[in-house]
């Protein structure tokens, strides 16, 4: 069993009940978010590096051409990985993905995928040939909500990706032909139930301490969802995180996009 | 979810592809204590889906220092068998069943009285023979079904069922086509008695007001298989003690 988690949830649990968390936010109210887009543009043709208060995620774009999906011959291809890496947290191991970590990269896949973020029609080169687009997550430090940090970090990087130039059916490495195709914004809000109150944007210890977790991804629509932990939620609390989720998305939004 | 395309016609009159109305569920057969060596298990027929599912313990938790001394832990293990789907699936858990696994364990643990067993484990085994949408909702039920057929102490059945978009139309309980070539899936699970949520993902496309629409309907859909779930467990007690006549199971 973790011993941190179990001596953490009564603290958390005791706090919420006078109406507190533990670093003094209000219950609606994210930790600063920090974007430094670009941050390995050297290299990779999209990328950013998120700050979500203590938490810190990178999300890096490569892009490269291969088949396209037999059932969709004229789109182009996404795919998404999270890595937690084991300088993130002392619970975390060097291997291949566990539970954890394919929830939170398919969670945001979903999120970016489903809202058609990316303008997959674009994205078809020839006959038999697409670009495929690689999202991968790679978490630095876990203080909690790695679903909306790692979500925030892959669009922000998506925003900011270059489509590598094509020439005589090969890719000219570090030349680009211009922006990747995007026509949307999608960001996931995670909100946790504690005894009857709903928080949103959990640090680690209230993750320990949370009954149930749910994540709600928006465009101008909802695009994903996820609900999470062993607890339960009411047909008015899920709706109440709707329209919370539609609200804090709508800022961060314009947060990234920066309009 | 595809994105919705508008070319496949799903919806003809106030009819679905298969003649099911937009909050009609798929013919679903029921019945427990179907294998011999588990603790307790159930098999489930939901529409084309075929899903059978087996429980073990609680029993010891190895390796030891898993084992928690205020609970036992809840695992469970969604397999899709190669042969279940139209192209043979490799054989292994894969992203999409590892996740699944994930969260119908989290369903399942709201209402095991998990406290009663410190240190052990309680191992939930959903195969699925053939799968034809919506396998996550008939495997849950199926479980919630072998659980309580093993005897282990429950809060309550969890009951799931899925609602959808399809053509711009809110429909219950999607099959196949409609989750290919739909706009929107959205699986749910429930505790019947609290009418609380304890699985709820979604992928594709919906308004708010859309969401509470489908939502309603998803729950809908639960309490109707909840009912034949409680009639199944009933039938299956009236056999053991004798009693002719057990409660006909059916949509």
């Amino acid at each position: 069993m973790e011993i941190e988690a179990y001596l953490k949830k009564d603290y958390i649990k005791n706090l919420v009940k006078e109406g507190k968390r533990e670093d003094g936010r209000a219950f609606d109210e994210y930790r600063k978010i920090i974007l430094d887009n670009g941050y390995a543009k050297e290299k990779a043709p999209g990328s950013c590096m998120v700050q979500l208060g203590k938490t810190k995620v990178m999300a890096g774009i490569s892009i490269d051409i291969g088949e396209p999906y037999s059932d969709r011959p004229e789109d182009g291809v996404m795919s998404t990985s999270t890595e937690l890496r084991p300088i993130a947290s002392p619970k975390f191991e060097s291997g291949p993905p566990n539970e954890e970590s394919i929830e939170v990269a398919r969670v945001i896949d979903r999120g970016i995928r489903e809202s058609g973020a990316i303008d997959m029609k674009k994205l078809f080169i020839e006959e038999d040939l697409v670009w495929v687009v690689f999202i991968d997550i790679h978490v630095m430090d876990h203080s909690g909500n790695l679903i909306d940090a790692g979500g925030i970090a892959a669009i922000s990087a998506l925003l900011n990706a270059r489509l590598p130039k094509y020439e005589d059916g090969k890719i000219i490495c570090g030349e680009y032909s211009g922006k990747l195709p995007l026509t949307g914004t999608p960001v996931p809000c995670t909100m946790v139930k504690i005894n009857d109150s709903i928080l949103i944007d959990p640090s680690i210890d209230e993750e320990y301490g949370m009954d149930a977790r749910l994540t709600i991804s928006t465009t101008d629509t909802i695009n994903a969802m996820q609900k999470g932990g062993n607890g339960s939620f009411n047909e008015k609390e899920v709706m109440d995180a709707v329209d919370m989720a539609y609200a804090k998305g709508k800022e961060i939004r314009r947060m990234i996009t920066g309009d | 979810m595809s994105g919705g395309d508008n070319d496949v016609v799903l919806i003809k009159g106030n009819k679905r592809l298969d003649g099911r109305g937009f909050d009609e569920l798929r013919d679903i057969k029921m019945e427990v204590s179907v294998l011999e060596r588990a603790e307790g298990s159930a098999y489930i027929e939901w529409g084309k889906n075929r899903v059978i599912v087996g429980v073990y313990g609680p029993r010891e938790l190895h390796p030891k220092f898993l084992q928690d001394p205020t609970r036992a832990m809840l695992r469970c293990v969604y397999n899709l068998a190669p042969f279940s789907v139209d192209e043979r699936k490799k054989p292994g858990p894969d992203r999409r069943s590892v996740e699944i696994s994930k969260v119908c364990a989290e369903a399942l643990s709201s209402v095991v009285m998990l406290e009663r067993f410190p240190n052990t484990v309680i191992d939930v085994y959903v195969e699925v023979l053939q799968a034809d949408a919506g396998t996550r909702c008939a495997g849950l039920t199926a479980a919630s079904l072998a659980l309580a057929d093993a005897g282990i102490p429950m809060k309550d059945l969890v009951a799931a069922c899925s609602a959808g978009k399809v053509q711009g139309q809110i429909v219950v309980d999607l099959m196949k086509e409609e989750d290919n070539f739909g706009q929107c899936d959205l699986p749910m699970a429930i505790i019947p008695r609290k009418s609380e949520v304890v699985l709820l993902q979604m992928d594709g496309k919906l308004s708010r007001d859309e969401f509470k629409q489908a939502y309603k309907m998803a729950v809908d859909g639960c309490m109707k298989v909840y009912e034949m779930q409680k009639n199944t467990l009933l039938g299956s007690m009236n056999k053991f003690v004798g009693v002719e006549g057990g409660v006909e199971n059916g949509d």
